[in-house]
């Protein structure tokens, strides 16, 4: 069906729904490469005016990628609930923009709405809602979880360490675990990302961060974050599996370049539920995605970045995960060129996320080929924890050293702390506390050369 | 001056930057300036011209044919913004390619810029000096050595179908990180043809003197090359046990 917009003298077509997505969405090079976008500033804002009178039921009839020949699509549509939509059914993207701005709409009445809502509503909305309003409705949206400890509280902000070590190094992992821990991060997970797909590596690994978590009884979770199907194997072979990872996209044949399908998700959510390593819950699956992958899949079906990223949380929702981020400037400037882009992103990734009921975190980064530096990540950064953000990564001095980009690091973390106020999860914070980590003032207290943390190293070493 | 971190010693276990202090919340102004040349070296890192004859004399020098190839995207800028045409061949080259065939080989091999054309001029001969035993142990044959410009790794897909080969191996700069400016990465890709997907391929990755050592990547490559074989497949399917292997087989068997 085609939508037509009158500017003035001249008037603008979209060919159908996706292409008014694609055009309304504010510019970012990937859709650029595309060939996608606005031929102009113009078009794109006729395209914006069009989008908000398009009825929100539209996206219940026209699938953006067909139903018959991806099974993200039929995920969609087949566990929409029409009961939970109710509230909304009648509205426009414009009226729904309004309506999410309102004080009727409380964070109780989001959390009921959003099983109602698919992941294109979402995306529509977003594309006529600038970063002050992306901010303010996801700061209603908490979305808790719990595995060793409770993840997303409101007034909360996790951190995961990220102890990556460019060979694996056992040494090299354990000092920074130690690293992050003393300087109070680790609640969200501690995540390797490894260097080798290796089994008999990541099973030392994971043997690793489980005997550390074991010894100080951290409450917290491991993760591994290797393929799926390793995971499932090395859960076969009895490894000590916390989380279950894997890259996951919008789309069935972007999943399908990862190696994945919904049928094999399933698989490696059920395995690690079974094996009840969790204390306080059993959200057991962690995800990390990032606009651009299904274009870089070439399985985007001309359907903007932005869309099949808020796809991807449908895809990561049915699953219950622990944590889901979006690894918002990984990809590179071909998808999101600039600091501009990259921010605009991390802030439309947050609300989609949340909005669909996932615990969004944001990996803050940047790539040394992209136009971005730390001054970028500091507003990003301060904008998500303004929004409420779930999580963000701790990485030693926000240089990753093994997959050769800037995150955020430990300081960062409590940067943002000291102007927000924000706690850990509860029982992270109460372990720092006992370890002697943090003061009475829940602030970093000054380390000892005698902490009985610091001994695991030498172990490891 | 901050005080430094009490476990400021281990830092000799990893080159992440750790222990670094703090004054309050923050980082001591040492490391906020020592962070801010870094990055500026690895911005100037991703910008320093691919010096392709240099890498393809290194290489004939080991006694390997060599092929000098481009993808479509003319220059850096062009590189950066548009990665499909970094994953084709110009069409000159794409002739080039084609003549030089000659009948089906086992591996064809492609060293590519990618994003540090760094870690090719220092990595990419050692690399291959490392992996000749192996080659030379296993009675691989070899289609000639291409060294592309402006490349990304699917590339190797398209040379690899030219060149006629059974599987197709890409060496390519890894994106430049703040610490490692000059890491190559391995990917190996059985029955290349153009529109392989990633999870077709197995990556070794951060091959480099301070990081996996050019005997280890050898040893793991023809590990994952003769199970590719073995198996018919490369990617998720083909998971790396290579480190289940005893040390004292880590070496390449020559013929005696």
């Amino acid at each position: 069906m085609a939508f037509l917009h009158r500017v003035g003298p001249r008037s603008y077509a979209f060919a159908d729904l996706k292409d008014l997505m694609a055009k309304a969405t504010p510019l970012r090079s990937g859709d650029v490469l595309a060939g996608i976008a606005a031929a102009s500033a113009e078009e794109s804002v006729a395209a914006r005016m069009c989008l908000a009178e398009v009825p929100l039921k539209a996206f219940l009839s026209q699938a953006l990628i067909p139903y018959e020949t991806d099974e993200v699509t039929r995920l969609i549509l087949d566990t929409h609930d029409a009961a939970a939509f109710a509230p909304v059914a009648s509205m426009t993207v414009g009226d729904f923009r309004d309506h999410l701005l309102s004080h009727e709409a409380t964070p109780a009445a989001l959390a009921r709405l959003a099983p109602g809502l698919t992941p294109e509503m979402v995306a529509a909305v977003s594309k006529i809602m600038r970063n002050q309003d992306l901010i303010l409705v996801a700061r209603k949206c908490p979305v808790v979880t719990r595995f060793r400890n409770t993840i997303g509280l409101p007034g909360t902000m996790a951190v995961r360490l990220q102890p990556n070590h460019p060979t694996d190094d056992a040494a090299g992992v354990s000092a920074s675990i130690l690293d992050g821990l003393l300087y109070g991060a680790g609640d969200a997970v501690i995540g390797i990302n490894p260097a080798s797909d290796s089994l008999p590596v990541i099973e030392r690994l994971l043997k690793l961060m489980d005997e550390v978590i074991g010894r100080f009884e951290i409450p917290t979770q491991s993760c591994v974050l290797t393929h799926v199907t390793s995971s499932i194997e090395l859960m076969n072979r009895g490894a000590p599996v916390d989380l279950v990872f894997q890259s996951i996209a919008g789309t069935e044949g972007a999943n399908r370049s990862f190696g994945v399908d919904l049928a094999v998700l399933k698989e490696a959510a059920d395995a690690a539920r079974a094996l009840k390593r969790g204390t306080v819950g059993q959200n057991a699956m962690y995800f990390e995605t990032g606009q651009g992958s299904a274009l870089s899949a070439d399985a985007h079906h001309g359907v903007d970045q932005q869309t099949c990223e808020a796809r991807a949380y449908a895809v990561a929702r049915a699953f219950e995960p622990l944590l889901v981020n979006t690894v918002v400037g990984f990809i590179g400037p071909e998808y999101l060129y600039d600091g501009k882009q990259i921010i605009r992103a991390g802030l439309e990734d947050h609300f989609c996320g949340k909005l669909l009921g996932v615990p969004l975190g944001v990996d803050v980064c940047y790539t040394n080929h992209a136009e971005a530096d730390q001054d970028d990540m500091d507003s990003l950064l301060t904008l998500l924890a303004a929004a409420g953000v779930t999580y963000v990564m701790g990485i030693p001095g926000a240089d990753d050293v093994m997959l050769n980009y800037q995150s955020t690091s430990f300081h960062d973390a409590l940067y943002v702390r000291e102007v927000f106020g924000l706690k850990r999860a509860p029982e992270f914070e109460a372990w720092l506390a006992r370890m002697g980590i943090t003061g009475p003032d829940g602030r970093i207290a000054p380390a000892s050369a005698s902490h009985p943390l610091l001994g695991f190293v030498e172990r490891a070493a | 001056m901050t005080p430094r971190d009490p476990w400021l010693a281990f830092a000799r276990h990893t080159p992440a930057r750790i222990a670094l202090g703090r004054t309050g919340a923050s980082l001591p102004t040492d490391e906020v300036l020592r962070f801010a040349l870094a990055h500026a070296q690895a911005r100037d890192a991703v910008h320093t011209p691919f010096d392709g004859e240099a890498v393809a004399q290194g290489i004939a020098e080991l006694g390997l044919p060599v092929l000098a190839a481009d993808s479509a995207a003319a220059s850096r800028d062009i590189y950066l913004r548009r990665p499909d045409l970094g994953r084709r061949l110009s069409d000159e080259s794409r002739l080039r390619l084609a003549e030089a065939a000659g009948g089906e080989v086992d591996l064809a091999i492609v060293a590519a810029d990618g994003l540090s054309s760094t870690a090719v001029h220092v990595q990419a001969v050692p690399f291959l000096a490392a992996l000749k035993p192996w080659v030379a142990a296993e009675g691989w044959s070899l289609a000639p050595v291409v060294v592309a410009r402006q490349a990304r790794v699917a590339l190797g897909d398209e040379a690899g179908a030219l060149l006629k080969a059974r599987a197709v191996l890409v060496l390519i700069g890894e994106r430049p990180g703040l610490s490692s400016p000059d890491s190559l990465g391995l990917y190996l890709t059985f029955a290349p043809r153009p529109g392989r997907s990633d999870a077709e391929r197995n990556c070794i990755s951060n091959v480099r003197g301070d990081g996996l050592t050019f005997e280890a990547a050898a040893f793991k490559l023809s590990w994952l090359l003769r199970e590719a074989f073995r198996r018919g497949l490369t990617g998720v399917d083909l998971k790396d046990d290579s480190d289940a292997v005893a040390q004292e087989a880590r070496r390449p068997l020559t013929a005696g």
